[in-house]
């Protein structure tokens, strides 16, 4: 058994929510210049070129990427030997979150309740997922997330006489029909398998992949190469002034699944797509 | 479409916004508003009350905005737009009265492009995402209303050379039809050669 005080869970969330939306990760910022080399429309480049220049100064002056600092989207794995003491878990991670929102000027997009609206100043609660895993470590992951993206995401209950070709003609549905809304360059995270609730985080979980990775299943892996060579073909472009660069990414998590169904869930992420890990 | 860069001091006239063309790239300077959807929904139910808007809508550009707060010693933290298509719900009544300039980014429904071909508006992309570029062209901040609705509060900016696009102009134009088919045509004739 491994004694951990929540505090040091909320010093590290703090610091991550602030860095996360000021530094773009590498896998992002080396996969959007690679798109660039291989545009081919005139506009498109040009916008490639703020987009990245837009990171590079968010970077170098250490500001938000965007204003859309996002919902504080908090993953853990925990190690079932570790022992949390000084607090409740959630409580520490949301305390966090209330830091890092407030001391490094991020925007508190968090409203309290879905109908009657009203913001609750200090972007909490996060939208916090725990997983239990072996061992007696802490991995912390902060994936800030944007809703001009998040609103155009779907999910889908295939049955499975759908087949590969129903979920490959629902991703690009998803695609197409988000248009210029999910401010492209884009990245696919998809989610295939589970049942109602488990796909949706498998599909959210794929965004978490750094994009240059791959699903360890050949199948998979194959599935990504395609489907980001067909959206790419859709002529969408950056920020949907059209071009070649409509995504910079796909990547897909599965997981067995009912033998009457076949999930799918596409959550669109933007060009700004930020996720930090830590293992405490 | 037109490559080189234009100039444009607001406030958006009716005359100065029909010489304003899809896929102009162009540079604004002056005084616009930022609102959201929650800063619409308010300024809509109180023109039913009779109370009128906080900012004189006349000719008056709108941003999709909620930046990010200021740092100690600067004017406003990042500032990218939202997305525009939230806001098509009250957008054809602000257009009616007359703020026809609208910078935001994404799809519109057919019901604000009839309203700005009626009342001569112009819809401008600025690159979403790109905050913190965006941010260095407003000079100026004022919080004119709506406090309490935080990042979705209503303010006063003046901004300066501000970059933008013109997405869907007075006729009708649309960028995003265009400039996809344009480039997939561009991209077929480079697969032939």
């Amino acid at each position: 058994m491994r004694d951990i005080d929540v505090s040091v869970i909320t010093d590290a969330i703090e610091k991550m929510c602030i860095n996360a939306n000021r530094h773009l990760p590498q896998d992002m910022q080396a996969g959007i210049k690679a798109c660039r080399a291989c545009e081919d429309g005139p506009i498109a480049c040009t916008i490639l070129d703020q987009i990245i220049d837009n990171f590079q100064t968010a970077d170098k002056e250490n500001v938000p990427i965007c204003q859309d600092t996002g919902m504080a989207c908090i993953f853990l794995e925990v190690g079932q030997e570790v022992h949390f003491t000084g607090g409740a878990l959630y409580d520490a991670v949301n305390e966090g979150v209330r830091r890092g929102y407030t001391k490094g000027y991020l925007r508190k997009s968090v409203e309290a309740d879905p109908i009657r609206r009203g913001n609750t100043g200090d972007n909490t609660p996060a939208m916090i997922t725990v997983d239990i895993v072996p061992g007696d470590k802490v991995k912390i992951t902060v994936a800030p997330k944007g809703f001009g993206s998040e609103n155009m995401s779907a999910l889908r209950m295939f049955k499975p006489s759908a087949g590969l070709q129903g979920i490959k003609d629902f991703i690009l549905e998803t695609v197409e029909k988000a248009g210029p809304n999910p401010c492209p360059p884009i990245v696919v995270g998809v989610g295939i398998g589970g049942n109602f609730d488990h796909v949706a985080l498998a599909a959210k979980k794929a965004l978490l992949r750094p994009i240059d990775s791959h699903n360890p299943d050949p199948y998979y892996a194959a599935l990504e190469d395609e489907m980001l060579e067909k959206i790419n073909e859709l002529g969408i472009g950056p920020q949907g002034f059209g071009g070649r660069t409509t995504a910079v990414g796909v990547n897909i998590e599965t997981l067995p699944t009912h033998i009457a169904g076949m999930p799918c869930a596409v959550n669109i992420s933007c060009h700004v797509t930020r996720h930090e890990t830590e293992v405490i | 479409m037109a490559e080189e860069l234009r100039r444009v001091q607001l406030p958006l006239t009716p005359e100065l916004a029909r010489t304003l063309h899809m896929g102009d790239n162009v540079l604004l300077t002056g005084t616009i508003y930022t609102a959201r959807d929650a800063a619409h929904e308010r300024m809509t139910e109180n023109l039913a009350k009779g109370i009128p808007l906080p900012f004189d809508p006349m000719n008056a550009t709108i941003y999709y905005v909620g930046p990010t707060p200021a740092e100690p010693g600067k004017v406003i933290g990042s500032a990218g737009p939202t997305t525009a298509g939230r806001m098509d719900k009250w957008a054809p009544e602000m257009i009616s009265l007359g703020a026809r300039g609208m910078i935001g980014k994404g799809a519109r429904q057919p019901s604000v492009v009839d309203a700005m071909k009626k009342y001569s508006g112009v819809y401008f992309g600025a690159i979403g995402g790109a905050g913190a570029l965006l941010a260095k062209h407003i000079k100026k901040c004022k919080l004119i209303a709506y406090e309490d609705l935080g990042p979705e509060a209503i303010r006063e900016l003046y901004v300066e050379d501000f970059p933008v696009t013109v997405i869907i102009d007075s006729e009708g134009n649309d960028l995003y039809k265009s400039g996809r088919a344009e480039y997939l045509k561009l991209h077929e004739e480079n697969q032939k050669a």
